[in-house]
């Protein structure tokens, strides 16, 4: 393998969503949890649930299903603890996913112009071409970052 | 990977707080933010309606001493299904009292963890943060989050027709036959 080839590589985990894949840098991920009881109290940020409490940190839940995929999951396997960016802080965020995820290496795609705000690039693996997601404008927050701040990051990783 | 740091929980000294419920919903408000607790029934008599707001939230006002205070439909301002209250709390520094189901217990708070930044709604004006207590997450309210000062001014508004319209109908009432 070239020194270039090399370079391009990154980390990334794969979480199922019904019958979907989609990808995470594996940077973002903290951990990856059995589901716990999530604790609902009056809000209105309609994309949240609620939060759960893992090792006395309290960690909103956000079920990204209905925009990815277009409805709730029915049967949660794991909650994947990730961090999303507020400016220059980072917070995690529970995802629920449906099934087990994995830990890859992949060369990672730009995304282009006419892509939804929520792909950050996209990635190929075993035949299938895999959606890698922008926490940042996929998840509530108040301010959405800019799509195009993924594309900064990342081909400031590649340079 | 290491929690920001605003997320992260803050040791604060001890603060007692009283947990209560609304629409059947736990919350918890610092004791000090409290300045009386009353039964909705000691109350007959003394509320006056505040007709035609478009704070749909308070609907009425009690006096008490040279303070207005309104009374705030705890059940509304959370969105939450109504119910009957039983308790009203008078809160400090803000003229305002919430009407709550009752009172769950005193208890002390030693975190608060800030609410977290997804939270992106009006709830980032209605909290404080989150406190975990006893294996559940209990959201602790801000006092001055119940009305906001547009609504405020937009109460004191109808009180200042209300008591124009009431003062122009005594004046211009006919004198009591002698």
């Amino acid at each position: 393998m070239s020194m270039v080839a090399e370079i391009a590589l990154e980390s990334f985990v794969l979480l199922r969503l019904g019958e979907r894949r989609f990808a995470l840098r594996a940077s973002q991920i903290v951990e990856l949890i059995a589901p716990s009881r999530v604790f609902r109290f009056p809000h209105r940020t309609a994309a949240l649930e609620g939060v759960i409490l893992r090792r006395g940190r309290i960690i909103p839940v956000c079920d990204v299903s209905e925009q990815l995929v277009g409805k709730k999951l029915t049967v949660r396997r794991f909650y994947l603890i990730a961090t999303r960016l507020f400016g220059t802080r980072k917070e995690s965020m529970g995802l629920p996913v449906s099934g087990d995820c994995e830990l890859i290496t992949a060369e990672m795609m730009s995304r282009s112009d006419s892509d939804s705000a929520h792909v950050a690039g996209w990635l190929s693996h075993s035949g299938d071409v895999i959606e890698i997601l922008n926490l940042e404008a996929l998840t509530p927050g108040p301010a959405a970052a800019h799509p195009a701040s993924a594309l900064l990051q990342h081909a400031e990783v590649r340079a | 990977m290491q929690p920001s740091s605003a997320n992260r929980p803050r040791a604060l000294r001890a603060e007692q707080i009283i947990l209560f419920r609304v629409g059947g919903q736990l919350f918890a408000i610092s004791s000090a933010s409290v300045q009386e607790v009353r039964s909705v029934d000691g109350l007959t008599g003394t509320t006056q309606d505040i007709p035609n707001n478009s704070v749909t939230k308070v609907r009425h006002t009690i006096r008490r001493g040279d303070t207005t205070h309104y009374v705030v439909s705890g059940t509304a301002h959370f969105g939450l299904a109504p119910a009957p209250a039983s308790l009203i709390f008078f809160l400090r520094q803000t003229p305002t009292a919430l009407l709550i189901d009752g009172i769950e217990k005193m208890t002390t708070m030693t975190y608060l963890q800030a609410l977290p930044q997804p939270f992106c709604g009006e709830e980032r004006d209605w909290y404080r943060g989150l406190a975990p207590l006893d294996q559940t997450v209990v959201p602790v309210v801000k006092p001055e989050g119940f009305l906001s000062v547009a609504e405020l001014t937009l109460l004191d508004g109808v009180l200042r027709d209300e008591m124009k319209k009431h003062q122009s109908n005594s004046t211009a009432a006919p004198p009591a036959n002698p």
